[in-house]
């Protein structure tokens, strides 16, 4: 028999997000600071259940128009046309850099989407007080941290080529509303992730039976 | 000494570590700490490097096309600048905090937090300037940008002949770079060398 785990919350310790120090929880203290490195101390990030889902509202409903609205429009003398992430992958595809089709369309419409799925899941689960896979959940959340920041490729392939193709006469590219709403996307769904706390997946264990 | 684990809030004992050992949490396997010989040296060496070539990296253009015998080239301040004069401000300033201003803050931190301590002192204001750090450090995001910037210079090959600038170059060190401090850099080193000193 392994000896029940506890938890730093459970022994009453605040663990500083900032720095790792370990605290004791006075009781009735309004606001505490670490006492290493002055952070703000919490046995749990405040509100993180409210926050990640009013973030994570709003990125899905950007996810809409970052999808449907174009990312650039170019034109030049032989007409001009609108691409928006999946144009673009499209085009890729077709004109034999599959690679680079799947790259983006990985990038940029999976991970977004998966995130997305991910952090409804770790949400739900957490606010039915869930034991179920917790050790895989709290690997999904690991996955999600980590992955999140590449879905800003497409961003700074606009930014790149909008800037090059600037300069020159031949053909104009503009930026696309939807550039817009796809970065607000990745930065939504980045401080949702951060605002959710992966401490409560493991809280229900310390529920009474 | 008794630690918690960051992810799952576990209360687990402290045990030393050999050369390139990993302690994982026994519960949800987040990697608690590792071995860190000499840390704060090696992320001070390297900081020092990563300055260089961010520099270098925001000085020299990244890309230029050639067509018709004349090349257009764009740096990376150019790039932020022409997002912005678009009227895409937001997305101008999102390129420009992740690749340019999150970075910077992030090489200034570690500098001023390691540079003292190497030579015996603790800085002033070395707790907020550690917290700072730790905030900004997931935003810099150079390796997506030097993806960017690879999947863009394909897309415009059928247009024009790419000429890879020098800043292509220093940007795809500094990734590596910035990804060796990112490994090297041990906070509970930091912390151990400050009140040693204090």
């Amino acid at each position: 028999m392994r000896q029940p785990a506890i938890s730093a919350a459970g022994a009453g310790l605040y663990s500083c997000h900032a720095c790792g120090q370990l605290a004791r929880a006075v009781p009735g203290a309004h606001e505490v600071n670490c006492p290493r490195c002055g952070g703000h101390l919490h046995l749990r990030k405040p509100g993180s259940v409210s926050r990640t889902w009013a973030l994570l509202v709003a990125a899905m409903i950007l996810y809409v128009p970052a999808n449907l609205l174009p990312m650039m429009h170019t034109s030049s003398l032989f007409g001009s046309q609108s691409d928006t992430i999946m144009s673009g992958v499209v085009y890729f595809w077709t004109s034999g850099s599959w690679y680079l089709a799947l790259i983006i369309f990985f990038a940029s419409i999976m991970v977004p989407l998966l995130k997305m799925i991910a952090l409804v899941l770790l949400l739900v689960s957490v606010q039915l007080r869930s034991r179920w896979n917790l050790r895989q959940r709290a690997r999904l959340y690991r996955l999600v941290e980590f992955v999140g920041r590449w879905s800003m490729l497409d961003v700074y392939v606009v930014a790149v080529i909008v800037a090059l193709v600037q300069l020159k006469a031949l053909a104009t590219i503009e930026p696309g509303g939807g550039a817009v709403a796809f970065g607000a996307v990745v930065v939504l769904t980045m401080f949702a992730a951060m605002a959710f706390d992966p401490r409560l997946i493991w809280d229900p264990l310390e529920d009474a039976e | 000494m008794l630690i918690a684990c960051h992810e799952c809030d576990l209360l687990q004992r402290e045990v030393p570590l050999p050369r390139g050992g990993t302690a994982r949490c026994g519960r949800c396997g987040a990697v608690l700490y590792r071995s860190h010989p000499e840390s704060l040296e090696r992320t001070l060496a390297l900081t020092v490097g990563a300055i260089l070539l961010f520099v270098l990296a925001n000085a020299f253009p990244i890309i230029g096309l050639s067509l018709q015998g004349q090349v257009i080239q764009t740096t990376l301040w150019n790039t932020v600048r022409t997002l912005w004069n678009e009227d895409m401000r937001s997305v101008s300033a999102l390129v420009f905090a992740t690749t340019i201003a999150m970075p910077a803050l992030q090489l200034a931190a570690f500098t001023y937090l390691l540079l003292p301590l190497r030579l015996g002192r603790v800085p002033a204001h070395f707790a907020p300037v550690f917290r700072m750090l730790q905030a900004v450090r997931p935003w810099g995001m150079v390796e997506v940008f030097m993806l960017g910037v690879l999947v863009s210079l394909v897309k415009l090959a059928h247009l024009a002949g790419i000429v890879p600038g020098v800043a292509l170059w220093s940007f795809a060190v500094l990734m590596l770079v910035m990804a060796a401090i990112t490994s090297e850099f041990d906070p509970r080193s930091l912390w151990a060398k400050a009140s040693a000193l204090r």
